[in-house]
């Protein structure tokens, strides 16, 4: 494998050094010199560890016509992401040890990313029974983390077992919060723009009643609770409460929430449609404050692709998601231009948080001795958002056309560096041993 | 004006406009000859994905009386059920020769759709999407309420017809199924902006989320506001068979009790009070007979203008292509 | 921009009388007679004409049963294109035109094709016995095979200059002048 030498970084925006990569392991840069080492000038750049994902679909198997692990992986790493969790909504469901594994090693075998199977809570997403969770866990693909995504575990035992028994191998649940029967036809956010467009309302209390319920049901068997996608000024406080009591709970939000609102519906462009739904400019604020201040641990992009049928409809037919991967990093510099919020904090919610709550351990970290896990960013590179150009199949992605300052442009995968000066290259050499460690 | 997609964004001129041509189109019926030469060899094609023989029948009467040739395309259900997307359909359809479209669909912003997506490039006419809006409806409506308020014959030709005006000063009560009717969305917005005052009478669990927000009065009590307002014209919604079963209210009797426009109710409004249905009526439930077959009753009257007020929308959108002052 | 005129008021009095007095004439009095004038500034010419027939006629106060409106947007042959234009209202006396004499009136006759417009929105109205043209100015230019039965003034016009008919219902003033053309 090629050694690198990456020469004056701004490490984590607060200093400038060296970062030196060998045998996929970052190393004193002395370590390297004599080597001959692949010179990296990344002057003006920052360095950071490269970004982990809790919440993306890949789609794989079952809809390889919207996106692959193949071409997932490779917007993964055009987007800084060197660990992917992949949600369990796929067909046949990850509700299995088989279909687990094989995400694995497709994962594997695409060589751009880490993808790590997120599995389901019930079988089939039916939220009747528990999916086999300990054969999960236990399989190649060692899944800690569950979700039936996109569907709400709104059954409260079944939310209970789910949570009690995944403590068995220090697993989490992570609960899309949505009460069923109140969105029942839902179509955007409940409010004053719904009202207007006559569009069936997704109410900010079908989130945040779910949310109630399971951070005291976490507090009550004491085990983790992961909050996806959290969308709501509401959602917030209830997050707050609970962190407040010492519950185990870490929230997620996607870049979408952070930078639109439902007043673009009025477009009744469906590829504003998603779920949850865009809410409005009051929790915009709100998920910002808690992103800066920590309530909300994680950025998760929710990356969501979708074939262009599902999405050049009418809005009540359409799919429900947007793409994001390779925008994330740039939408939450943007989103968080007005807060106290540097690239350490950057660093801290789209790579270090989400790297330990899922326990994924080659990533998260710059320090001497970690996996050679690195993105660079170019933060004063204006350019506009062009999702045409992007990796991903899908074209959802609600922010083309914006103009934004940051861009990825080299990412570092167990060492070899996937992403150069912003074009993709190879897959990892290792093929399918590179996770060994 | 290149289409007609919603009440929320039509200007008080352009809505006046269109009514005062509506003027103009009522004056044909009693010609020799029942027809305007407009739209001759120009193609109007009717998409509905919806049901609704009442709609389609005006616009089809109404683009047959400017001479256009008149296609009914209708595609039950949702598009992408078919297996076809929306894109094809539309295509296709235009593909055929269309000049404007007239489109009903269940869901809201279909219209929207298909006037901005770049698909065609001609005229889109909302004739009712989901609950968002049904804007042709609520211009007859005005139309009809302009008519009645002048003190004229509320439809047919009239020659001193009341051109120019708007509704200012009228109180319009919109009672009923607020929540679900596309008719009352396009109604407040278009009343609001003809001057007229509008209030709206239903259980909160039939009114948005956020009526607050919306240019009008709102009452739960409809005896209440009988009493406390003097009410020019009373417009009834109808209530779908499916909301009687999905808790918005206990049961049909006790709707009928509170909200509808019984005999007795009908008895005590002042006797200027014109009474107006979009129809079709459940005739016992949300309007009495007494009050359905009174000489205050604008209902036939809607359904007459409804043609007339087509007629000058069409008209408006395919003739020309800007505004002038000439 | 050069402007002259060349009718003032009392010129366009005048043509009026002398045309009032020529559809007399021809139609051998007042009865059966109908003066449409089309909007907007044949309306007003319209209605003056009535006034004078009826005068001559000594029955001034038929003045208003004997003229009307009749608008020939809806019957334009440049609907598709172009400006976006409001119809303006038709008015019939309520006696109708079966078997009357219809005087067309128009302010200016150029090209012809407002006129084949009226004569087809005419004939949407009823079935007159004839219909006649009186026009207060015949510019020629003629696209068309149509001729004015009365007219105010023949103006030779090069077809770039602009002919502009003001009258006082309308304009305040009344007055004709020939604007813009080569110079």
């Amino acid at each position: 494998m090629t050694d690198y030498l990456i020469r004056g970084a701004d490490v984590l925006g607060r200093g400038v050094a060296d970062i030196a990569v060998c045998e996929g392991r970052i190393v004193d840069p002395e370590l390297v010199a004599g080597s001959d080492p692949e010179i990296v000038d990344a002057a003006g750049l920052v360095a950071l560890p490269g970004l982990v994902d809790m919440h993306t679909h890949l789609r794989e198997p079952g809809k390889e016509d919207a996106e692959t692990v193949l071409s997932g992986s490779r917007s993964a790493a055009a987007g800084g992401y060197t660990c992917v969790h992949a949600m369990a909504n796929t067909a046949p469901v990850a509700d299995t040890a088989g279909v687990v594994e094989q995400v694995h090693r497709l994962g594997r075998a695409a060589g751009f990313t880490e993808v790590v199977p997120v599995g389901a809570v019930t079988t089939g997403l039916e939220g009747k029974q528990l999916a086999e969770l300990g054969a999960m866990a236990r399989s190649e693909a060692r899944v800690r983390m569950f979700s039936d995504d996109g569907i709400c575990v709104s059954d409260p035992l079944l939310m209970r077992r789910a949570l009690e028994y995944v403590k068995t191998f220090d697993g989490i649940i992570a609960q899309h919060a949505q009460e069923p029967r109140l969105t029942e036809g839902a179509q955007m956010n409940e409010g004053t723009v719904s009202a207007e467009l006559g569009l069936p309302g997704w109410p900010a209390v079908a989130e945040e009643s779910i949310i109630a319920r399971d951070v005291l049901l976490a507090e009550h068997v004491g085990s983790r609770l992961h909050i996806c996608h959290a969308s709501t000024a509401g959602s917030v406080d209830l997050i707050r409460w609970a962190k407040s009591r010492g519950v185990a709970v870490t929230a997620e939000v996607t870049p979408h929430h952070l930078m639109l609102t439902d007043e673009l519906v009025r477009s009744f462009d469906p590829v504003f449609k998603v779920n949850p739904p865009l809410r409005t400019d009051a929790d915009v604020q709100a998920l910002r404050e808690a992103l800066a201040d920590g309530t909300i641990d994680v950025v998760g992009t929710d990356h969501a692709p979708h074939t262009a049928e599902h999405k050049c409809s009418e809005w009540t037919a359409a799919a429900m998601g947007m793409v994001g991967m390779e925008t994330a990093l740039s939408i939450v510099v943007e989103a968080m231009r007005e807060h106290d919020f540097d690239f350490g904090d950057v660093a801290r919610v789209m790579s270090a948080t989400p790297a330990r709550i899922t326990g994924a351990s080659g990533h998260g970290s710059l320090a001497i001795g970690a996996s050679a896990n690195i993105v660079l960013v170019d933060p004063d590179a204006p350019h506009r958002i062009e999702p045409s150009a992007h990796a991903t199949k899908g074209r959802n992605n609600p922010f083309d056309g914006l103009e934004v300052r940051a861009r990825i442009t080299d990412t570092f995968f167990y060492g070899h560096r996937v992403l150069a000066a912003g074009a993709l290259t190879t897959p990892h050499p290792a093929g399918a041993t590179w996770t060994d460690q | 004006m290149k289409h007609l997609l919603d009440t929320a964004s039509l200007s008080r001129a352009d809505a006046i406009g269109i009514l005062d041509i509506a003027e103009e189109m009522t004056l044909v019926s009693e010609r020799e000859v029942k027809k305007l030469p407009v739209l001759r060899g120009r193609t109007v094609v009717n998409l509905f994905f919806e049901d609704s023989t009442r709609t389609r029948l005006s616009f089809e009467a109404a683009a047959k009386r400017l001479s256009a040739d008149v296609l009914n395309f209708s595609a039950k259900g949702s598009s992408v059920s078919k297996g076809e997307s929306l894109q094809d359909t539309i295509q296709t359809i235009s593909a055929m020769g269309a000049d404007a479209i007239v489109v009903r669909h269940g869901g809201a912003g279909t219209a929207h759709r298909l006037a901005h997506t770049g698909w065609i490039d001609v005229p889109v006419i909302n004739a009712g999407d989901g609950t968002h809006e049904h804007p042709t409806q609520a211009l007859l409506d005005a139309f009809t309420l302009r008519r009645a308020l002048a003190g004229v014959p509320a439809s047919g030709p009239v020659a001193g017809g009341p051109r120019g005006r708007g509704l200012d000063g009228a109180k319009v009560a919109i009672v009923g199924d607020i929540l679900h009717s596309r008719v009352a969305r396009s109604n407040v917005h278009l009343l609001a902006r003809l001057g007229a005052d509008v209030h709206l009478i239903a259980p909160p669990t039939l009114l948005p989320w956020g009526v607050e927000h919306w240019p009008v009065t709102v009452h739960f009590d409809f005896d209440e506001a009988l009493r406390s307002e003097d009410f020019a014209a009373v417009m009834m919604l109808r209530v779908q068979h499916e909301r009687m079963h999905e808790s918005f209210f206990p049961n049909e009797r006790e709707y009928a009790r509170l909200w509808g426009l019984s005999a007795a109710r009908f008895e005590k409004l002042p006797a200027h009070t014109f009474i107006m249905h979009p129809g079709p009526m459940n005739r016992g439930f949300e309007i009495s007979a007494a009050a359905a077959d009174s000489p205050r009753a604008l209902v036939l009257d809607q359904v007459e203008n409804g043609v007339s007020v087509r007629m000058a929308v069409l008209y408006r959108l395919l003739t020309g292509q800007e505004e002038t002052n000439d | 921009m050069t402007q002259r005129t060349v009718l003032d008021a009392a010129d366009i009095s005048r043509a009026i009388t002398r045309i009032a007095h020529e559809i007399i004439e021809s139609n051998k009095g007042s009865d059966d007679l109908v003066l449409l004038g089309i909007p907007r500034r044949g309306v007003p010419l319209a209605l003056r004409l009535a006034e004078a027939i009826a005068s001559i006629s000594g029955r001034p106060e038929a003045a208003t049963e004997l003229a009307g409106s009749l608008d020939i947007t809806m019957y334009r042959d440049d609907l598709r294109g172009g400006s976006y234009r409001a119809p303006e209202p038709t008015s019939i006396p309520a006696s109708g035109i079966d078997a009357k004499t219809v005087v067309l009136v128009d302010d200016v006759l150029f090209s012809g094709r407002t006129i084949r417009a009226g004569l087809d929105a005419l004939a949407d109205v009823g079935r007159p016995a004839k219909v006649r043209l009186a026009v207060l100015v015949d510019r020629g230019h003629r696209d068309l095979p149509i001729r004015a039965d009365h007219v105010g003034k023949n103006l030779p016009t090069s077809s770039s200059e602009r002919v502009n008919v003001s009258l006082d219902e309308i304009d305040g003033s009344d007055s004709v002048t020939i604007s813009g053309g080569r110079e």
